[in-house]
């Protein structure tokens, strides 16, 4: 138990996928001007993290490793993520469009996003059993909710800010990611 | 086991295998895809085609998609979004099947002409780039408290490139502007008010202060003398709360005022240099 919280709380902070590990930067740029998007997003990404991390632990020790065909883990997971995002797609269209039209454009984009595929092959090359790798999947989901909402409450307030025209909207954007990068950097340190 | 089997035959099976994950994730996609249909009327993504995509909200609701799902769906009035040109708004009606109802054309004015050199400043300020952080400091930098403080918070909010801010003044190109009054709500100041597109008079000032205050720090204010009330022919200029106002269902615009305003404030707007709006005679 201890030791599934201790992933988990470094999953989070320690080694956060945008901050550290450096996945998920399309969305984490793309989605994080409002706060109430941004968090929309993030809690996307946590639900499709956790089922993918579920959902792909059985089909490569049930499937790919029994026929010694572990080398096609990658686009394995692609098409199962792919599929996966596609459902979720459906299900909140039907059950709640209100969170379908915030997502907008950015759902069908979790399809490809590096953290999903990132997080089912690291569940593989660290050899988690499956109750790890769903938690992994939900922390790592977490740490990407907490960084695009850091990210979007410091945007909100850079709106307001003079900054020179050449540094408005993206490049202000990644100096201030970059900053708080170095900041979650200091916590890998100090441990 | 797969690596016992000849070459040829390891990949035909790799191949097949990886197909049939995908044949069974394809036949849930699709019973899912007939469990989780959603019926929408294809008119509605019609109708966002032929609108701007602006999403200004000047038609009055959150966005074009919005104004297209009521008109489709609440049975909306065509012809309400003010960037549409007559050929789109046409389009439309021709989705719909109905009659396209013409709004007249409008577009914003800034009303205040307290340009550099004209208005005097309480202090100076150095800060957000807002003109509501600044509003709250004293109702701005300048004496006068009801006047434009240039700080362009109607220039972000324009999602047309219409208005731009001269001198300290905010100015409306009026070609440009397509009256969605994304402006007018912008601004602390209350300033900036929607006109018809064709009127040409308009009065520089929005100061509700009285006439000797005015006088005493800008140049350009209006000091409710009552010349242009008393002057207009067709009685459509009235005095309230200290400033003049013109009422353009009245207003023929004959001029007269303009040449009678002894602040030299009321300005054409399609004026002798040809680019209306954008020049403010000193």
């Amino acid at each position: 138990m201890a030791n599934i919280l201790m992933l988990a709380l470094s999953a989070i902070l320690i080694e956060n996928f945008v901050f550290v590990k450096f996945y998920g930067i399309c969305p984490f740029l793309g989605v994080s001007q409002k706060v109430e998007t941004a968090v929309g997003m993030g809690l996307a990404v946590t639900f499709t993290m956790t089922i993918a991390s579920a959902l792909t632990w059985p089909v490569y020790h049930f499937i790919l490793v029994p026929l010694e065909l572990e080398y096609l883990e990658t686009i394995a997971f692609i098409l199962l993520i792919a599929c996966l995002v596609q459902f979720i797609e459906m299900f909140l269209q039907k059950s709640i469009p209100s969170l379908y039209s915030a997502l907008g454009i950015y759902l069908p984009l979790i399809t490809t996003n590096c953290a999903v595929l990132g997080v089912a092959l690291l569940n593989v090359q660290e050899g988690f059993n499956f109750i790890e790798s769903t938690v992994y999947g939900f922390a790592a989901g977490l740490g990407f909710l907490l960084a695009i909402f850091l990210l979007a409450l410091i945007r909100e307030r850079i709106e307001f800010a003079r900054i020179p025209k050449s540094f408005r909207g993206v490049p202000i954007a990644l100096i201030a990611g970059g900053l708080l990068a170095l900041a979650f950097s200091g916590l890998r340190i100090s441990l | 086991m797969l690596q016992d089997l000849p070459m040829g035959l390891e990949i035909l099976y790799t191949v097949l295998i990886l197909a049939s994950i995908a044949l069974v994730l394809g036949a849930l996609l699709a019973v899912a895809a007939k469990i989780f249909a959603v019926r929408k009327d294809p008119r509605i993504d019609k109708i966002i085609d032929c609108l701007a995509g602006a999403n200004c909200g000047g038609c009055g609701y959150s966005g074009c998609a919005a104004y297209a799902r009521a008109i489709v769906e609440d049975g909306a009035e065509v012809g309400q979004c003010p960037v549409c040109d007559a050929e789109s708004s046409q389009a439309i009606a021709d989705i719909m099947g109905v009659e396209v109802k013409h709004p007249v054309r409008r577009r914003a004015q800034v009303m205040c002409s307290g340009v550099h050199g004209a208005a005097s400043y309480k202090y100076l300020y150095r800060g957000l780039a807002d003109c509501h952080s600044v509003a709250r400091l004293g109702n701005g930098p300048r004496e006068c408290s009801h006047g434009c403080i240039g700080l362009g918070s109607c220039v972000s909010a324009c999602a047309f490139d219409a208005i731009h801010v001269k001198d300290g003044v905010a100015i409306v190109d009026y070609d440009k502007c397509r009256a969605c009054g994304m402006c007018v709500s912008a601004c602390p100041q209350h300033i900036i008010e929607l006109v018809p597109f064709e009127s040409r008079y308009w009065i520089g000032c929005g100061s509700h202060d009285k006439g000797n205050v005015v006088r005493s720090y800008c140049d350009k204010g209006c000091i409710s003398c009552g010349l242009c009330v008393r002057n207009c022919p067709n009685h459509a200029i009235t005095m309230n709360e200290n400033i003049a106002r013109i009422n353009y269902d009245l207003c023929t615009s004959c001029g007269l005022c303009m040449s009678k305003c002894p602040r030299h404030i009321i300005y054409d707007g399609y004026g002798p240099d040809g680019k209306p709006g954008v020049e403010i005679k000193q």
